[in-house]
C-alpha cells in the first residue's frame, strides 16, 4: 500500500535556468540561506473540504511547514519567521514584492497554492531569487489528499535541487528496528517511516528478534535478520504484501544481507562450523554463490554501485578491518590500515567514498575513506555508535547510537542520529520508540 | 667488583623487578576476572550439581581458557551419562562490537565449545549452534566486569 501512489507531475512552465543563487554545500555550511517558505495559499472552498477529508484547518499551511522543517533539519536553510512576512500568501504568489522579501532578509521564497480538483489535491508551487528578482521555478502536482506529506517533500526536493545542484533525499523513508523492554531481553521490530519520522508503521509484531533491515532499490522489499523459530536466518520481506520468505536453504547462520545495486541479488553471511563467508543468492534462479572462503570471519558486505565490487568487514589479519574485492571475489585487498578496528563498510551512492564504524581506544567513531582507503576522516565520536547508512545523494549518513549504562546498569537507550558528510549538522532523528540499524530508502519519486 | 658492574647489576635487578611487576599487574585478579577472562560464579547456572552451564572468553577471543576447557570437559562427562539429551551451545559478543561482526563471533565461541565437547566424545549430531551476538547480555552494566560475564557460551537443555 505504501508505494502504491499514483504521483501525477503536471509542469506548468518550463524550468527556467537563471544561475542566480547557489547554496554551496561542500563545506559546512556555517551561514544557512535565508529563505521565506509562504504558507501555501488555499481558497475557502477548498479549505473547508480539505478540512474534512484530512481534520486539518489550513492543509496549504500544513504542507508549507513540511518544507520548512525539511530545509531547515538539512543546515544548508535558514527558514525565516513567517510572522515577519508582509505579503499575504495569495498575493505573494501571483507576484511577489520583491522589496519586501528583501526587508526580512530573505534571499529566496517559494510561494504556491493549494486547490481540491475532482477530489484530488492540486498544489502549485513557485521558487523565487529575490535579490535579483526573478522567478527560478514552478511546478504543479495533483495525487490523493493524503499524499500532502509527500507533496511538501517533493517540493522540498525540488528547491533543493534547484539551490544546491544536487538531488535531495526529502521523498524517502527510513527503515529501522523498533526497540523496547530491558537491555538484557530487548523486543524488536521492523519499523518503517518518513525520512522526518512521520507516518510511522511497524512491519513485524516483536514475536522474534529480528536485526539490520535493508531496502532494495525500488524499496518495495526488504531482506533482514530474523530469529523465527531460533533460527537466525536472511528473510526477504514484501512491503506491499506482507509476505515474508527465508533467502535460500542454509543449514546454519545467514546474516549481514543487502540487495545487489540492480536488487537481483542478496548478499549476506554464512555462518558454519565458526566461520562466516559472504555468500551470493541470485532471488530469480536461487542459485547460490560463494564468494570468499577464508577460515577468518567475513561479514557486513555492501556493492559498489555499479556493481563491479564489494567491500566488506573480516578479520584474517588478526582483527576487524575492511577490505574490497571484484564482485566474484577475486583480487581481495585491505584498505584500512589506521589505529583501531574498523567495521560496517557501506559504499556511498556516488561510488567515490566507504563509510563505516571504528573503535579505537574505547570509543566508537563513524567516518568516511576513498575507496582506495586514503583521506580517512572521522566524523563523531561516542561511547557506542555503528552501522551507517547513506542518504540517496551521498551527503547525509544515519546511523544508531546506544547510551552507557550507569553503576546499576540503568540508562540504556538506542536512538538514530544523522550527520553532513561535512561533520557539521548533527541531529537526533525522533522515533517513537528506541531505535537501530536504520536504512535510508533512494528516492520515492524521480 | 668494579662500580660499573655493581650498577649494571642494580639496572638488571630493577628491569627485572619492573618486568614482574608488570606481570603481575597483567595477571592480577579482581576476584572476578583474570586478564579481562570473567571466573566468577554471579550469573553461572548448573546443568546438574558441580556441572556449570557457560564458559567465558577474552575480549575478541574465542580460545578456551583453562578453566573453560576444564569446565566443558565436566559437561561432557554428564553429557555421556545423559545419553539421550541434547544441547544447544548460545555464543554471546559483549556491547563493544558491531551486531554484525558479533554474531560471527558469537557463533565462533559457541564452536569453540561445541568443538571441545566433541573431542571428549560427544555426537556433533547431539548439539546445536545459535549465537546471538550482542543481543543478549545477562549483564547491563556497561563496564569491563558487565562484558567480560556478557561474552560466554551458554551450554543450554534442548530437550
Amino acid at each position: 500500500m505504501l508505494f502504491r501512489y499514483l504521483l501525477l507531475l503536471f509542469f506548468l512552465l518550463p524550468v527556467k535556468s537563471f544561475g542566480l543563487i547557489e547554496v554551496d554545500i561542500t563545506r559546512g555550511n556555517l551561514s544557512p540561506l535565508p529563505i521565506a517558505i509562504s504558507p501555501l495559499s488555499i481558497d475557502e472552498q477548498s479549505k473547508e473540504s480539505f478540512k474534512k477529508i484530512l481534520k486539518k484547518e489550513n492543509i496549504g499551511s500544513e504542507i508549507s511547514l513540511v518544507v520548512e522543517n525539511n530545509l531547515k533539519q538539512s543546515g544548508l536553510f535558514n527558514p525565516l519567521d513567517k510572522n515577519a512576512f508582509l505579503q499575504k500568501p495569495d498575493i505573494a504568489n501571483l507576484k511577489p514584492r520583491f522589496e519586501d522579501w528583501n526587508l526580512i532578509k530573505a534571499q529566496a521564497l517559494v510561494t504556491g497554492k493549494v486547490t481540491l480538483v475532482d477530489e484530488k489535491l492540486r498544489v502549485e508551487f513557485r521558487l523565487w531569487d529575490v535579490l535579483a528578482g526573478k522567478e527560478m521555478m514552478a511546478l504543479a502536482f495533483t495525487t490523493v489528499p493524503t499524499n500532502w506529506r509527500r507533496v511538501g517533500h517533493i517540493i522540498t526536493d525540488k528547491v533543493y535541487k534547484r539551490l544546491t545542484g544536487e538531488k535531495g533525499y526529502f521523498d524517502t523513508r527510513i527503515i529501522y528496528v523498533s526497540e523496547e523492554g530491558p537491555k538484557t531481553n530487548r523486543i524488536k521490530k521492523l519499523a518503517i517511516m518518513d525520512q522526518d519520522g512521520f507516518n510511522n508503521k511497524f512491519l513485524t509484531l516483536g514475536n522474534e528478534l529480528v536485526l539490520t533491515p535493508r531496502f532494495n532499490p525500488t524499496n518495495q522489499m526488504v531482506t533482514y535478520l530474523s530469529y523465527f523459530r531460533n533460527l537466525p536466518r536472511v528473510y526477504l520481506l514484501d512491503i506491499e504484501t506482507g509476505l515474508q520468505e527465508v533467502v535460500g536453504d542454509f543449514p546454519g547462520m545467514t546474516f549481514a544481507p543487502r540487495f545487489s545495486p540492480d536488487g537481483k541479488k542478496i548478499i549476506m553471511s554464512f555462518a558454519e562450523g565458526g566461520n562466516s563467508d559472504i555468500y551470493t543468492m541470485d532471488l530469480e534462479n536461487r542459485i547460490v554463490e560463494r564468494i570468499t572462503n577464508h577460515p577468518s570471519i567475513d561479514t557486513s558486505p555492501s556493492y559498489s554501485p555499479d556493481g563491479k565490487y564489494i567491500c566488506f568487514n573480516s578479520d584474517r589479519s588478526g582483527y576487524q578491518q575492511i577490505y574490497i574485492m571484484n564482485s566474484n571475489g577475486k583480487n581481495v585487498k585491505r584498505i584500512s590500515f589506521g589505529n583501531g578496528l574498523y567495521g560496517t563498510p557501506v559504499w556511498s551512492p556516488r561510488g567515490d567514498l566507504i563509510a563505516f564504524t571504528k573503535l579505537h581506544k574505547g570509543k566508537f567513531y563513524i567516518g568516511v575513506m576513498r575507496t582506495d582507503g586514503s583521506g580517512e576522516r572521522l566524523l563523531t565520536e561516542n561511547f557506542y555508535q555503528e552501522a551507517p547508512s547513506w542518504s540517496p545523494n551521498g551527503r547525509v549518513l544515519i546511523f544508531y547510537r546506544e547510551t552507557k549504562t550507569n553503576s546499576k546498569g540503568e540508562g540504556f537507550s538506542a536512538k538514530l542520529w544523522s550527520i553532513d558528510l561535512t561533520g557539521y549538522n548533527e541531529k537526533l532523528v525522533e522515533t517513537e520508540t528506541d531505535a537501530s540499524d536504520p536504512s535510508w530508502s533512494s528516492l520515492l519519486t524521480n | 667488583m668494579n662500580l660499573s658492574k655493581i650498577l649494571k647489576n642494580i639496572f638488571l635487578i630493577m628491569v627485572a623487578s619492573i618486568v614482574l611487576t608488570a606481570c603481575a599487574t597483567q595477571k592480577k585478579s579482581t576476584g572476578k576476572m583474570q586478564g579481562d577472562v570473567y571466573t566468577g560464579k554471579d550469573t553461572v547456572k548448573y546443568l546438574a550439581s558441580g556441572v556449570a552451564d557457560r564458559v567465558f572468553f577474552a575480549t575478541n577471543e574465542t580460545v578456551l581458557t583453562t578453566a573453560s576447557r576444564d569446565t566443558l570437559r565436566k559437561q561432557a562427562t554428564w553429557l555421556r551419562k545423559n545419553s539421550k539429551i541434547n544441547v544447544v551451545l548460545e555464543g554471546h559478543a559483549d556491547e563493544r562490537g558491531t551486531r554484525e561482526y558479533n554474531l560471527a563471533l558469537g557463533e565462533r565461541r559457541a564452536n569453540s565449545a561445541k568443538d571441545y565437547l566433541m573431542t571428549y566424545g560427544i555426537s556433533s549430531s547431539r548439539i546445536s549452534v545459535l549465537s546471538y551476538g550482542k543481543e543478549r547480555p545477562v549483564d547491563s552494566g556497561s563496564n569491563p566486569l558487565a562484558w567480560s560475564k556478557n561474552r560466554r557460551s551458554v551450554t543450554v537443555k534442548a530437550n
